[in-house]
C-alpha cells in the first residue's frame, strides 16, 4: 500500500552529502516528496528530514540504501502519532482593496500566521504546521491570488523524551 | 613528517601493499608520476584508461587484493568510469586515482577540467576529493579499507595537482574509525540457526552461491555444507567457480543461459539456500514464476541486496564464510545419504549434459570451448568478453576453483575481458591466462596488445569470431523478424593486427586445430591472439525468453 513515509537521516556535515542522499533517490527511481536539511544538535552532524512515498518494500530499500552512504550515520522512521512534523511557508498574497485585505488578515489569524510583510496590494503571510495546514490554507487564499508560494518542506521529530 | 602531498600519496599506496597501479599520467598527475618515477612500485602504462579501470578490477579478482588505477583529470578520469561502474557492479575491490585541476581553478571549467567526484557519485562506493596535504594519510587509509571490506567496491580519490604539490607535516595512522561505516560480519546466529533447521528439514534443499562466495574466500566452507547437507550447487554467473564444476552435485550456473539441469533444479527445490548473490534479473528469468516452491533463505554482507529482487523467507545479513561457518557448526548431522532428490539431481546431470563434441565446419563455439578447456589447468585464468562468446563460457566451460573464471556479469562490458586478462597475469603470472572473445568486444580494447607486448604480459586472446555482434543479432533473428539492424562488422585479419602489436597472430578454422593453438599460446611467451572462425550464425542455447521462467527455457524460437 502506497503511503507517506517520514525518514530522519543524520548525516556528516560535509560537502557533497546532499547529493548523494538526493542523487540516490533519482538513481533508485525512489519517490521524494521533499527534504529538508540543517544543523542538529550535535556539532559536525546534520539532520535530513525525508518525506517518502511507497509501499512498504520500497521503503526498505530507501532506509538500506541510505545506510548504505558512507556520510549517514542513522536513519529511522518516525511514526506520525508518535511525532510532531512541522512546515512553514511564505506566502505573497494580492490585496487589491481594504476588503480583501481585511478577509485575509481573518483567516491570518484563525490560522495563528504572521503578517511578516505589508505592501499596498499584497502581503506576506508566514504560516506554519503540518502539510495539511498549510495546505488548507493556501486553498483558502488562492482566490485572492497567490503571487508567490515558497514551503520549506517537512521537519518532524519524535514526541517524549526519547531520541 | 614533513612531505609534498604527491609524496605522502605514494607512502600511503605503499604502506597499503601496492604493488602495481595500471593507469595514464596527464598534465593533473604529473606530481603524483614524479614521485612514482623513484617509488618501488611497478606502474603499467595502458593506452587507454577503460583498460586501466579494467586491469585493476581483473588483478582484484585473480588476487583478492585491491586494484590501483590512475588517471589524470577530465577525459582520462571519464575514460576510467566504465571500468569503475564494472567493478561497482560486480562489487570488486578497487582504489582509482585522478588528477585534478589546482584547487583555485576548480568550478571555472579550467582546461582538463571536469567533475569527477560529481560524475562517479553513482558509481563508486565512496568516493573522496584532497583539500588539504595533512588529511592525505586518512584519506587513503578510508579508501582502502572501504575498498576492501563488506561488500567491496570501488572508491575514488580526487587529487588536485595543488595539493600533490604542496608541502605539510603528515601523520599515518595504523588504523582509522569510519563513522557511518560498519559492516555486519557474523550473522545472527538465531536466524543461522533457523536456516539450519529449515535446511535439515528440507526435502528438496538447494544452494545457490555468487560471487559472495569467492570474494569471501569460502569456497571449502560451501563444499563442505553442500556435501553434508546433499544439496546440489547451482551458481550465479558471477559465482562460478566458487564451487567445483565436475563436483557430483555441481549443476552449473542458472539464469538466461544458465544450464538446464541448473534451471530445472532450483525451480523443483524446496529450500534455497542463496548465499552471496543479489538475484539479477538475468539470474532469476520472471521473478514471479522463480522458484515457485521454495522457501528462499538469503544470506548477504549488504542488507540492500536482501527483499530487493525476490520475496525472501529467512534473510541473513553476513559474510558467506562466517555464516557458512556457523551454519555447519548447528547442522549437527551426517552427511545425507542418497535419496528420492539426489537421484533426481544425478538424472539432470546425466540428461543434459551439455553437448560439445561437434566436428562441423565452420567450426561450432561449443567445440571451441571443449577444445580451450582440453588445455587449461584448474589453476589457469579465463576472462571473458561480453555477449555469446560470454555466454559460451557460463555454460559450457567447467570451472573448478574460484577467482579462475573472471567475466563482467552486472555491468557486461564489451571489451572487459583482455585489459582484465592483463591484471589477472599481472597477479598470478604463474597461470595462463585466456580471454574468450568476440571480435566485437576486442575490437574496443585491442589497442592494448602494445601494452601487452611492452610491459610483456603475456596472454592469449581467442576470439570467437563471426564477423556479428553475435547476441544483438541473435537477438534480432529471435525477436525481431530477422531484421539485423547494425550487427555486421565484417572481417577483420586479426593476424596481421597482432603482428602490427609485435605480438602472435594465429589463424584457426577447423576442429582439433584449436587446442593445439592455445597450447602453444601458452607456451609462446608473448600475448598471442587466436583467430578462431565459427560459424557466424549459430546462437547460444538453451535460452530463457526474456519475461520468461526459468523452466520454459527454449532450443530454439
Amino acid at each position: 500500500m502506497k503511503e507517506t513515509h517520514i525518514l530522519v537521516a543524520l548525516v556528516e556535515d560535509k560537502p557533497g552529502v546532499m547529493q548523494r542522499v538526493s542523487g540516490l533517490f533519482r538513481k533508485r527511481n525512489f519517490n521524494i516528496d521533499s527534504i529538508t536539511v540543517g544543523h542538529s544538535e550535535k556539532p559536525g552532524v546534520s539532520r535530513m528530514t525525508l518525506t517518502v512515498t511507497g509501499d512498504h518494500a520500497v521503503l526498505e530499500q530507501v532506509m538500506k540504501q541510505l545506510n548504505k552512504v558512507i556520510e549517514v550515520l542513522k536513519v529511522i522512521e518516525l511514526d506520525k502519532k508518535s511525532s510532531v512534523q512541522r512546515e512553514l511557508a511564505l506566502v505573497k498574497i494580492r490585496t487589491k482593496n481594504e476588503t480583501a485585505r481585511s478577509e485575509v488578515v481573518s483567516y491570518v489569524n484563525i490560522f495563528r500566521g504572521r503578517i511578516v510583510d505589508v505592501s499596498k496590494e499584497s502581503l506576506v503571510v508566514e504560516i506554519t504546521g503540518d502539510s495539511s495546514k498549510i495546505e488548507a490554507f493556501v486553498n483558502l487564499v488562492t482566490t485572492f491570488g497567490v503571487i508567490e508560494l515558497a514551503r520549506t518542506g517537512v521537519t518532524a521529530m519524535s514526541r517524549g523524551t526519547g531520541k | 613528517m614533513l612531505m609534498k602531498g604527491a609524496n605522502a600519496i605514494v607512502e600511503a599506496l605503499r604502506r597499503e601493499g601496492v604493488e602495481v597501479i595500471f593507469g595514464i599520467p596527464g598534465g593533473a598527475s604529473i606530481p603524483f608520476y614524479d614521485v612514482l618515477y623513484d617509488a618501488d612500485i611497478r606502474h603499467i602504462l595502458t593506452r587507454h584508461e577503460q583498460v586501466a579501470a579494467h586491469a585493476a578490477d581483473g588483478y582484484a579478482r585473480a588476487s583478492g587484493k585491491v586494484g590501483v588505477c590512475s588517471a589524470t583529470s577530465g577525459p582520462g578520469a571519464t575514460n576510467l568510469t566504465t571500468g569503475i561502474l564494472n567493478a561497482f557492479m560486480d562489487s570488486s575491490p578497487m582504489v582509482a586515482l585522478t588528477g585534478q585541476v589546482p584547487t583555485p581553478l576548480i568550478g571555472k571549467d579550467a582546461f582538463q577540467e571536469a567533475d569527477t567526484i560529481g560524475i562517479t557519485m553513482p558509481i563508486t562506493k565512496h568516493n573522496f576529493q584532497l583539500r588539504r596535504v595533512e588529511e592525505i594519510p586518512v584519506v587513503f587509509k578510508k579508501a582502502f579499507k572501504i575498498a576492501r571490506t563488506g561488500r567491496p567496491g570501488p572508491v575514488l580519490v580526487d587529487m588536485p595537482k595543488d595539493v600533490q604539490e604542496k608541502e605539510a607535516d603528515v601523520e599515518f595512522p595504523k588504523d582509522v574509525a569510519i563513522q557511518g561505516y560498519k559492516p555486519t560480519l557474523k550473522g545472527n546466529l538465531k536466524q543461522v540457526k533457523k536456516a539450519a533447521d529449515m535446511l535439515v528439514a528440507a526435502e528438496r534443499p538447494i544452494i545457490f552461491a555468487g560471487g559472495g562466495v569467492i570474494i569471501a574466500n569460502a569456497s571449502q566452507e560451501l563444499a563442505r555444507l553442500a556435501e553434508t547437507l546433499g544439496a546440489p550447487v547451482v551458481t550465479s554467473l558471477m559465482g562460478k567457480g566458487a564451487f567445483p564444476e565436475d563436483h557430483p552435485l555441481a549443476l552449473g550456473v542458472i539464469g538466461m543461459h544458465g544450464r538446464k539441469a541448473a534451471n530445472y533444479a532450483i525451480n523443483d527445490a524446496d529450500v534455497i539456500l542463496a548465499i552471496g548473490v543479489r538475484f539479477s534479473d538475468r539470474s532469476t528469468g520472471n521473478v514471479e514464476c522463480f522458484a515457485p516452491e521454495a522457501k528462499i533463505i538469503h544470506v548477504d554482507i549488504d542488507p540492500a541486496e536482501i527483499g530487493k529482487n525476490v520475496r525472501v523467507d529467512l534473510p541473513i545479513v553476513g559474510d558467506a564464510k562466517y555464516v557458512l561457518k556457523d551454519l555447519l557448526r548447528m547442522l549437527k548431522i551426517k552427511a545425507r545419504q542418497e535419496n528420492e532428490w539426489t537421484r533426481k539431481i544425478s538424472e539432470y546431470r546425466r540428461e543434459f549434459q551439455p553437448k560439445m563434441d561437434y566436428d562441423d565446419f565452420p567450426l561450432k563455439p561449443q567445440r571451441v570451448v571443449k577444445e580451450i578447456m582440453e588445455v587449461l589447468g584448474e589453476n589457469d585464468i579465463v576472462t571473458t568478453e561480453v555477449g555469446q562468446c560470454q555466454m559460451w563460457a557460463e555454460h559450457f566451460l567447467s570451472r573448478t576453483k574460484a577467482r579462475t573464471f573472471i567475466t563482467s556479469g552486472g555491468l557486461g562490458t564489451m571489451g572487459f575481458g583482455f585489459p582484465a586478462a592483463l591484471g589477472a597475469k599481472v597477479a598470478r603470472p604463474e597461470s595462463n591466462v585466456v580471454d574468450i572473445a568476440g571480435d566485437g568486444s576486442f575490437l574496443m580494447v585491442c589497442q592494448d596488445l602494445a601494452t601487452s607486448v611492452k610491459e610483456d604480459i603475456p596472454v592469449v586472446v581467442a576470439i570467437f569470431d563471426n564477423h556479428y555482434l553475435g547476441m544483438v543479432r541473435q537477438w534480432q533473428e529471435l525477436f525481431f523478424d530477422k531484421r539485423y539492424s547494425a550487427v555486421k562488422l565484417g572481417r577483420v585479419d586479426f593476424v596481421a593486427l597482432a603482428e602490427a602489436f609485435r605480438a602472435r597472430g594465429v589463424k584457426v578454422k577447423r576442429p582439433g586445430e584449436v587446442a593445439p593453438a592455445v597450447k602453444e599460446a601458452f607456451e609462446a611467451g608473448v600475448t598471442t591472439v587466436i583467430d578462431i572462425v565459427v560459424n557466424p550464425v549459430e546462437n547460444i542455447f538453451p535460452m530463457v525468453p526474456p519475461g520468461k521462467c526459468l523452466k520454459d527455457m527454449v532450443e530454439g524460437v
